[in-house]
């Protein structure tokens, strides 16, 4: 509509000087989830994003979207356009007509993506990836480098720690009980939860969040855990004796989505596809630890095989690692695993 | 309620009533409009599911065991804080009440200042001292009392360490209270009868104290079965309390029914307990108003 407005105004000649300020007037409203992170795609994404179109790129904030992904649908008046959330936010949304179905003629970007990458919902964003990640102290030169080392107490003792959440937990298991990795979905629940009743004595911590965890292991509170890449390499960036292993990592992704009825619908096309640009996409890893959603990137020329070796998506480490499975996880199965989990915790 | 015919006192009460409740209305307006308000919203929350009545959250309660563990767990904590509190309690608040003035200002500062500083900042306080290498567990290995570190936090055990400390003001200012309204003279009489110091305190001071040790008791354990940041923090996954089930009905399941039907069965115990409090006692001399 603002389209052909604009077509209308720029029709008369008199007005036609006008024409630039409507366009330098189009904007969009980003979510992310606060901190360094949406710092550093601010700089990485946001920023060039907002040159690159000629728009205004408004930020919020917003740890967790999913409530208020709820509130502003059910009002029927949309602030957001474009959030950045984890995937399953996206597709839980988008089944319940408060996500705009995925429309890949407006993104051109994504047609050389893997299809693993989307779903109908949402594209993949931002790569992380939960790890094993234990003290240098504690194990020195031969540190554990599979989940079946992390469940073998003998070898590698001390405690330990895993996230008070079934999601990656329950996938390490099933790797540490010999699970391939390409024989993971449909996740064997029973199995996975006997699994982890093997570790279950030796865990001192079930963390509730990322911090925790990078505190644990920097304090000596644990000897290995799991943990995400980017945490971990934060503290070893700041003198902590701790590592990890991208062997048999979870690959997760955050994903970008576009709330339904948009207020700003048709600059958030435009948006999402240029911030996939693989161009755009490269400069991720300058400023943050976390890899860029459009493997395309890797291919640019920007990212130096050094920091592309550090990445948990460039291509020799995800081939190491499982990508978890957003359609199992949001399935009723997935669903009902959470509830599983809490009493497995409280046994 | 006894007099037939108003008596004049009784009029002069009434009229300052009046206007005491005139003088409040702002007040008691912004209470019903900021806190029953939300209240109400919540209560009726929990009886509503897919939008029409239904008691399908409270059934939850006897069908899903998650729910009744909690609230043991929750209630077992409390109980054990509150005893706890209240051994360590009564003596300081003893010796705050008996010594001269200079001394109880001291033991008071002691008391108070912890209470003025954060909550977060003193139960990550308790996770420097106890955890793994943390300054306990190197002193105890240090001097060889122990070979390997004590599992001290990320437990039950850490958790209930640290709500005893935070809590611990509250019991201790209530039984300060009640004890300084003890008068001295009373216990010299005791003394002057004949009765040893440890009869004296049994028989005299220790049943006047009682208000304050109940009043402390009752505040102590209201505010530990709401607790949540501490056993979030310090509890390592294991002290899973009422408040974290309400968190993680909202967070994770998005179910703002149950979280609320939880809610009011948290409020209905807490109801209870003071209902009980006031059964043993008088309500206005354990509040300390009388």
């Amino acid at each position: 509509m603002t389209r052909i407005s604009r077509g209308l105004y720029c029709s008369l000649p008199v007005l036609a000087a006008l024409c630039a300020l409507p366009a330098a007037a189009e904007e969009v409203m980003f979510v992310s989830q606060g901190g360094a992170y949406q710092e550093a795609q601010t700089k990485a994404i946001l920023d060039p994003v907002a040159e690159k179109l000629g728009i205004t790129v408004k930020q919020d904030s917003s740890p967790d979207a999913w409530p208020v992904i709820k509130t502003q649908t059910a009002t029927g008046q949309p602030i957001w356009d474009v959030i950045d959330t984890p995937t399953k936010d996206c597709v839980r949304g988008g089944q319940q007509g408060m996500i705009e179905p995925l429309d890949l003629a407006k993104l051109p970007n994504l047609a050389a993506m893997p299809a693993d990458y989307r779903t109908d919902y949402s594209v993949a964003y931002e790569f992380y990836s939960s790890v094993l990640a234990y003290s240098t102290q504690a194990y020195g030169d031969t540190p554990p480098q599979s989940w079946a080392d992390f469940w073998d107490v003998e070898k590698f003792p001390g405690p330990r720690a895993l996230r008070n959440h079934p999601l990656a937990t329950l996938e390490a298991a099933l790797m540490a009980d010999g699970v391939k990795p390409q024989d993971m979905y449909p996740l064997d629940i029973d199995r996975a939860f006997a699994k982890l009743e093997e570790i279950k004595p030796y865990i001192t911590v079930w963390w509730s969040s990322g911090a925790q965890s990078a505190q644990l292991l920097a304090d000596g509170e644990v000897d290995m855990e799991m943990a995400w890449n980017g945490r971990v390499s934060s503290i070893a960036k700041e003198g902590a004796p701790v590592a990890f292993t991208y062997n048999q990592g979870m690959l997760q992704f955050t994903s970008l989505c576009i709330l339904k009825d948009a207020p700003n619908l048709d600059t958030a096309w435009k948006f999402v596809n240029a911030a996939m640009d693989p161009e755009i996409q490269a400069n991720f890893p300058a400023y943050i630890d976390y890899g860029p959603g459009n493997p395309a990137a890797y291919d640019t020329g920007k990212i130096s095989p050094e920091r592309a070796a550090e990445m948990p998506s460039a291509p020799a480490n995800a081939s190491r690692q499982v990508l978890v499975s957003t359609d199992w996880w949001t399935s009723p199965e997935g669903e009902e695993v959470l509830k599983r989990w809490a009493e497995f915790i409280q046994q | 309620m006894t007099a037939t015919s108003p008596d004049p006192s009784k009029l002069h009460d009434r009229r300052e009533t009046r206007l005491v409740l005139m003088l409040l209305a702002p007040a008691l307006l912004v209470v019903a409009g900021l806190m029953l308000a939300p209240l109400g919203w919540l209560a009726w929350q929990s009886v509503h599911q897919d939008g029409s009545l239904s008691l399908a959250h409270y059934a939850r309660f006897l069908t899903d065991s998650i729910y009744a563990t909690a609230f043991l767990q929750t209630f077992r904590i409390a109980f054990t804080v509150t005893l706890a509190a209240l051994l360590i309690g009564y003596p300081i608040a003893y010796l705050a009440a008996t010594v001269p003035r200079a001394w109880s200002l001291l033991i008071l500062a002691a008391v108070l200042l912890p209470f003025w500083t954060s909550v977060l900042v003193r139960t990550y306080a308790w996770l420097i001292l106890l955890q793994r290498r943390g300054l306990v567990n190197t002193l105890l290995v240090n001097t060889g009392v122990i070979d390997q570190p004590l599992t001290l936090v990320n437990n039950e055990f850490g958790t209930v360490m640290a709500t005893i400390h935070i809590l611990l003001p509250f019991m201790v200012l209530p039984l300060y209270a009640a004890m300084q309204k003890i008068p001295p003279e009373l216990t010299m009489a005791g003394a002057s009868l004949g009765g040893r110091p440890g009869m004296v305190f049994r028989t005299v001071f220790l049943p006047l104290s009682v208000p304050g040790a109940i009043a402390g008791s009752v505040l102590v354990f209201v505010l530990t079965l709401g607790f949540y940041i501490t056993p979030e923090l310090l509890g390592g996954g294991r002290a899973f309390m009422v408040s974290m089930l309400v968190a993680r009905n909202i967070e994770i399941y998005n179910e703002w029914g149950a979280a609320s039907s939880i809610s009011v069965v948290l409020l209905v115990c807490v109801v209870l307990v003071f209902r009980l409090a006031s059964l043993l006692l008088p309500f206005d001399r354990i509040m300390g108003t009388r």
